[in-house]
């Protein structure tokens, strides 16, 4: 299957994933700021399935949007909402903040533009129909030690969390 | 402009990333922080998804399932830390966190 209008989808998910974050930056609800961010997380899921990568399309929605995210949500009804609502938003140093995140971005894109010779054009849009299976074939033989190394990260970070969160140890 | 090349993602990337920057280093709020970090993180993904597709081989993708997976990961963790200072502190204001200020 060619693809189809391309510039519209990449610059119109790049203009949600981009009004998204901004909007997570500046909410002073924080409710609003996890909204934002599940946009900005469907959206990019939205960039990896035009990248052709289905299977990380898949992961970021079913753990990153509907797992961290609903976790955020929990954490955020739990701590009091109101009270920090009421508070001052921005620090005082958010001058100095903003210019020195403007200058690492402006590096980023200045090396990255000067160095676009490095890597060409895209690729011919191979349409893979196994593209999990090759995900897994190399999750399981090449990457085995790592995927073993990160479940006991997640066993770790659970009883950590569990026993953080625990009025009593 | 309009022919999509690997630059335009990894400009979408790098202004993704300055935004989470912003986020960390000017909020008060712990929660809005740690919701600033996992933006830097998705950053760092669509990175990784657009040099995978363009070299055509999977490491790229297999390496951000890795990081989606880390970030499920430290997100519980720092959530139980927040939820830990709330309990003592009674806010999840930033700038309370001071008592090793001399």
């Amino acid at each position: 299957m060619t693809p189809i209008a391309t510039p519209f989808f990449f610059y119109l998910l790049a203009g949600i994933m981009l009004v998204g974050g901004i909007l997570v930056i500046t909410r002073k609800n924080p409710v609003h700021s996890a909204l934002a961010l599940i946009v900005t997380l469907l959206a990019q899921a939205s960039i990896y399935l035009m990248l052709y990568a289905p299977f990380v399309a898949g992961v970021q929605i079913i753990l990153y949007a509907g797992g961290i995210m609903v976790l955020f949500l929990f954490v955020i009804m739990l701590v009091s909402v109101d009270r920090s609502m009421k508070e001052r938003q921005f620090n005082s140093q958010w001058v100095a903040g903003i210019i020195a995140a403007t200058a690492l971005g402006g590096l980023f894109i200045a090396v990255f533009t000067k160095g676009s010779s490095l890597f060409p054009d895209h690729a011919l849009p191979i349409v893979e129909n196994d593209n999990t299976q090759n995900i897994a074939t190399q999750l399981y033989g090449q990457y085995m030690f790592a995927f073993e190394i990160a479940s006991l990260l997640l066993l770790v970070a659970i009883i950590g969390a569990v026993v953080m969160a625990k009025k009593k140890i | 402009m309009l022919h999509i090349t690997t630059l335009h993602y990894l400009i979408l990337g790098a202004a993704l990333f300055s935004l989470g920057v912003v986020g960390v280093l000017t909020r008060r709020n712990v929660v809005i922080v740690l919701m600033s970090i996992e933006l830097i993180l998705n950053a760092v993904n669509l990175n990784l998804v657009a040099f995978s597709r363009l070299w055509g081989d999977l490491h790229g993708q297999v390496f951000a399932i890795f990081i989606i997976t880390d970030a499920a990961a430290e997100a519980a963790v720092g959530l139980g830390i927040l939820i830990a200072f709330f309990r003592n502190k009674e806010t999840v204001n930033i700038d309370e966190v001071n008592l090793l200020k001399w």
